[in-house]
């Protein structure tokens, strides 16, 4: 199975991926320069975390400009698989390739550690492996994530099953105490309409690595894989 | 100003450049004539205390930099220790206390982007930093501004780059009120034989200037740092400067991948004193000279001339030398990364420093000279005066609170709080090597590829160094390297930050020499070497000097990472002891400060002899798993030290304690005396460890067990304390948020 990862100037996250696809899940990983204007044959491809331009401006704003991006929205639109994490989200959103925005933290601070979510639909390519309901353990590290968009998209969204994930506690209720960051609907990821994009500002590939108890993240990635598989 | 046409430089220009008569005497001897005002400019900077350590000099020289693993000591970029497997461990702490005070956001930000640059520049991955600071008492006036900025200014800068930030220690005190303390921590991996030096060797071989454009900003900053705060310190904004973490992160990428070929000859960072200190100390440590076209280098703005150049602190720029021949593959490199890049000049033969602006030689200066020519400042030194009033503490006039009460109030003093309020602002995941998150004694990190891990620590209490710098400096390595032991590492190196006030104080300078001893000694004696450090002086504003906060940091390599130990207690019924004695002591303690308002008496007293086979029987516990948890005690002594090992485990537990009295109860419970590690385990293990320790000869006691949901101490059978631990915990885990967030 081959992936690509999409190396943006800033990208911070792109090694941690890599590792995690390539030593702990044994896939075939490739590096995607930002400067390339060709995505091949690739089974899925991911938008990593990070400062993509400093995040200057604002969290994507600049990247949504980059070269690649015009084959990531090609290679999107074809039905490819593309997965924002973190920044990658804010990309996606950036580049219109997924509804709604990701304004400042609602304490206005950069925020790190450990939350759990709810898996709201695990009928889509990112989340097949999960059980409907679950409760997983990933890590945040951002300070620009509050999800927020209008009524009648956030109707669309809940809807439609595009809501993939919610900040909840361990339990698995959504509460304004346990939204990290004040996202609308205390959102944690979304998909679109067909599916094949999805941005999440937790990230998997912090735990993902046998060498930690909380593997959570691997769920993930092992969806794209599954539904990789069933479907090439 | 054209620098071209001399201007003659009188007396005035001299003392505005901080250099004094005999200094510029010295100047006028070296060079034969009087230098022009470029050529004074770089004087006053390379001969500041910051660039020349002229106070500090000859008591760094005492410190211990050998040993086994040592690949590169002191005088470089940064310091390498051998980790084995052909790797390298790459590091080193360096201050930015002036700059924060002044403008904290951006003073921190930048501190961090040195100090990493410092490591990078060695060839080695920047894999975690650790930041060391001090802020004033919490009800200045300036405290939250100043916490709040510096906090952000390091996230900002350390999580744009994608370096994790791991692990610190923060202290507040009146005695910081005036000068804050920003030292911040570096640790990078490099293959131990692609270790890259600062060195501008091989005639006619290319000066390359990589990175952002010079820009205005950061003139005379080293020279800031060389002098006293008074009223115009707000007025010094402008020679802070501004830092910019993209263009670190794709320097920091470039000059990874440049540094993979054989035509890189030498690297050095423009820090302190910009183009001129690097490229002057490059050829310094090569004995070469340089030939430099000032018009070459990238400017942010039109009309700089050679002065500004020559001396602007812009942030994210270094000065490589690339074999004659390869210019072009270098450039092509930067290039892919749209990094500015230039050739600017070529290593000479002839040990002179030649620079050319629109053609005209603007600096001509012997090399050696300006590096080494500084004046030697043998500063007198004299006890302090203070230190006899204060030697005898006596405490029988002393009200002393509920110890429920105590410890409550001192759960919730911000230098024993809880930092996750600033932990949570920084990154420290990213890389995925982080095996222990920040709150245990040591942060721990992988090596990648391995099954080693690195143990991190960094440690100071200003209080003991203030009643005795000598057991200052000596504790604080003590204290930094049990923290590492706790983890389950060895320590493999220190490096260290030696903050004081003004040098030209006797007093100051014979707390300076003291602290100096006393970690050498204590170093000497644990058998670590010092591989790096730095010195800040003239931490003094209006008179007032800061306590003597000679900061440590140490390295430990654990060569089994699944023998790493945390401080939390991990299960309901482990049996709870300590290793180690409690002694009568309070002076300099939290408790003392918290509850007295004073720091007075004697220090806790150090013994190497018991640290050491402490330090020893510990690792053993570790190693054969006989231990569940290891707590080094100390600030907020043993009833802290348990708290926070009940805060700490997988989850808030609660535990029961019996002490033996003997000495004064708030002695027992808070005194702060040294060498006393805090255990728990297994019962099954008790008769092992107790024969381990027997013959150690460690002493230790079983305390009690780990149980329930409160936290109850009693002396001697009598009940002393019972609270619930959720109460504390919260506390504990809150006051520093509810702090920072307050709107003043």
């Amino acid at each position: 199975m081959k992936c690509g990862i999409v190396v943006f100037p800033g990208s911070n996250c792109d090694h941690d991926c890599y590792h995690i696809l390539k030593h702990v899940l044994g896939l075939d990983v490739h590096w995607i320069w930002h400067k390339d204007e060709v995505l091949n044959t690739f089974d899925f491809v991911v938008l990593p975390g990070g400062f993509s331009y400093g995040d200057y401006l604002r969290p994507g704003a600049i990247a949504r400009f980059s070269p690649i991006m015009k084959s990531v929205i090609h290679y999107a639109s074809g039905g490819g698989r593309v997965l924002g994490i973190c920044n990658g989200f804010q990309i996606l959103v950036e580049s219109g390739l997924l509804p709604g925005v990701l304004m400042d933290n609602r304490d206005q601070k950069f925020i790190c550690k450990n939350v759990t979510l709810r898996v709201e639909n695990n009928d889509t390519p990112f989340t097949s492996a999960c059980q409907p309901g679950e409760v997983l353990s990933i890590p945040i590290n951002h300070g620009q994530g509050r999800y927020f968009t209008d009524d009648e998209t956030l109707k669309r969204l809940n809807g439609n099953g595009q809501v993939l994930f919610r900040y909840c506690d361990a339990e698995g209720h959504s509460t304004e105490a346990v939204n990290p960051n004040g996202s609308l609907d205390h959102i944690a990821g979304v998909c679109n309409e067909a599916r094949n994009v999805m941005g999440m500002m937790p990230h998997p590939e912090r735990c993902a690595d046998p060498l930690w108890p909380e593997v959570d993240g691997q769920k993930i990635f092992q969806s794209l894989i599954q539904s990789s598989l069933t479907t090439s | 100003m054209t620098a071209s046409t001399p201007a003659p430089i009188t007396p005035e220009i001299v003392a505005e450049h901080g250099l004094s008569p005999e200094e510029y005497a010295r100047i006028q001897e070296l060079l034969g004539r009087d230098p022009n005002l470029v050529e004074l400019g770089i004087f006053s900077a390379m001969w500041s205390e910051h660039c020349s350590y002229k106070s500090s000099r000859p008591h760094l020289k005492t410190l211990p930099t050998e040993g086994p693993r040592v690949i590169q000591g002191p005088g470089e970029n940064a310091g390498v220790v051998d980790i084995g497997d052909g790797l390298a461990a790459v590091f080193k702490i360096e201050s930015h206390n002036h700059p924060s005070f002044i403008e904290p956001h951006q003073g921190a930000a930048t501190g961090v982007g040195g100090i990493m640059r410092d490591v990078f520049t060695m060839g080695a991955r920047p894999i975690a930093l650790l930041d060391s600071l001090r802020f004033g008492h919490p009800d200045h006036p300036k405290t939250r501004y100043l916490l709040n900025g510096v906090v952000k200014g390091i996230a900002d800068y350390g999580n744009c780059v994608g370096v994790p930030t791991v692990g610190g220690d923060i202290y507040f005190d009146a005695c910081y009120n005036g000068n804050i303390l920003v030292n911040a921590f570096c640790l990078g991996l490099a293959k131990a034989d692609r270790i890259f030096l600062g060195k501008a060797s091989g005639v006619g071989n290319a000066l390359l200037y990589v990175g952002s454009k010079t820009g205005r900003d950061g003139i005379h900053g080293a020279s800031m740092a060389s002098a006293e705060f008074d009223d115009s310190t707000e007025e010094k904004r402008p020679t802070v400067q501004v830092g910019d973490p993209f263009t670190e992160k794709l320097l920091l990428e470039a000059c990874l991948e440049i540094m993979k070929h054989d035509w890189v000859v030498g690297v050095q960072d423009m820090g302190a004193a910009g183009l001129s200190s690097s490229s002057f100390e490059m050829a310094e440590r090569a004995g070469m000279g340089i030939e430099l076209d000032l018009d070459a280098v990238p400017r942010r703005e039109e009309g700089m001339n050679a002065y500004e150049i020559m001396l602007s602190e812009s942030q994210e720029r270094m000065l490589f030398v690339v074999l004659k021949g390869h210019e072009a593959e270098a450039l092509a490199i930067f290039e892919k990364w749209d990094l500015d890049v230039a050739v600017i000049g070529r290593v000479t033969d002839d040990g002179i420093y030649r620079a050319r602006e629109n053609g005209v030689e603007v600096v001509n200066l012997p090399i050696e000279a300006v590096v080494t020519g500084a004046l030697k400042c043998d500063r007198p030194a004299r006890k302090p005066a203070y230190l006899e009033k204060m030697a005898e503490l006596d405490l029988s006039a002393r009200e002393t609170p509920e110890p429920g009460e105590a410890l409550k109030q001192l759960l919730g003093s911000l230098t024993l709080a809880s930092k996750e309020y600033v932990y949570q602002q920084y990154d420290h995941m990213v890389r995925l090597n982080t095996l222990v998150l920040p709150g245990s004694d040591a942060a721990v990190l992988r090596v990648p590829e391995t099954n080693k891990a690195l143990a991190l620590s960094v440690d100071c209490n200003p209080r003991y160094g203030y009643l005795d710098p000598y057991a200052g400096g000596q504790i604080a390595v003590a204290e930094a390297c049990r923290n590492v032991i706790c983890s389950g590492a060895e320590p493999v190196g220190v490096t260290n930050c030696l903050n004081f006030g003004n040098p030209e104080n006797p007093e100051i300078m014979w707390q300076f020499q003291e602290a100096v001893r006393g970690l050498g000694d204590m170093c000497r004696f644990l058998d670590i070497p010092v591989v790096s450090g730095n010195v800040s002086l003239y931490n003094e504003t209006k008179g007032e000097a800061i306590y003597p906060t000679p900061t440590i940091a140490v390295v430990g390599l654990m060569e089994d990472l699944d023998r790493r130990c945390t401080q939390g207690f991990k299960e309901e019924g482990n049996t709870i002891g300590i290793l180690g004695n409690s002694l009568e002591e309070l002076g300099g303690s939290e408790y003392q400060k918290l509850f007295w308002n004073e720091c007075c008496g004697k220090a806790p007293r150090l013994d190497p002899e018991t640290e050491r086979a402490i330090q020893r029987l510990c690792p053993e516990l570790i190693r054969k798993k006989l231990i569940h948890s290891a707590h080094d005690c100390s600030e907020g002594g043993l009833a802290v030290a348990l708290a926070e090992s009940c805060f700490t485990g997988p989850r808030p537990l609660g535990m029961s304690i019996n002490l033996k009295g003997g000495i004064r109860t708030e002695a027992l419970l808070f005194g702060e005396s040294q060498s006393r590690i805090l255990i728990s385990f297994s019962e099954g293990s008790l008769l092992k460890i107790k024969s381990l320790a027997q013959q150690a000869g460690v002493p230790f006691t079983v305390l009690g067990r780990v149980m329930g949901r409160k936290f109850q101490v009693k002396i001697d059978g009598n009940e002393i304390i019972n609270e619930d631990i959720a109460v504390l915990h919260d506390i504990w885990q809150h006051t520093l948020s509810r702090y920072g967030n307050r709107v003043a």
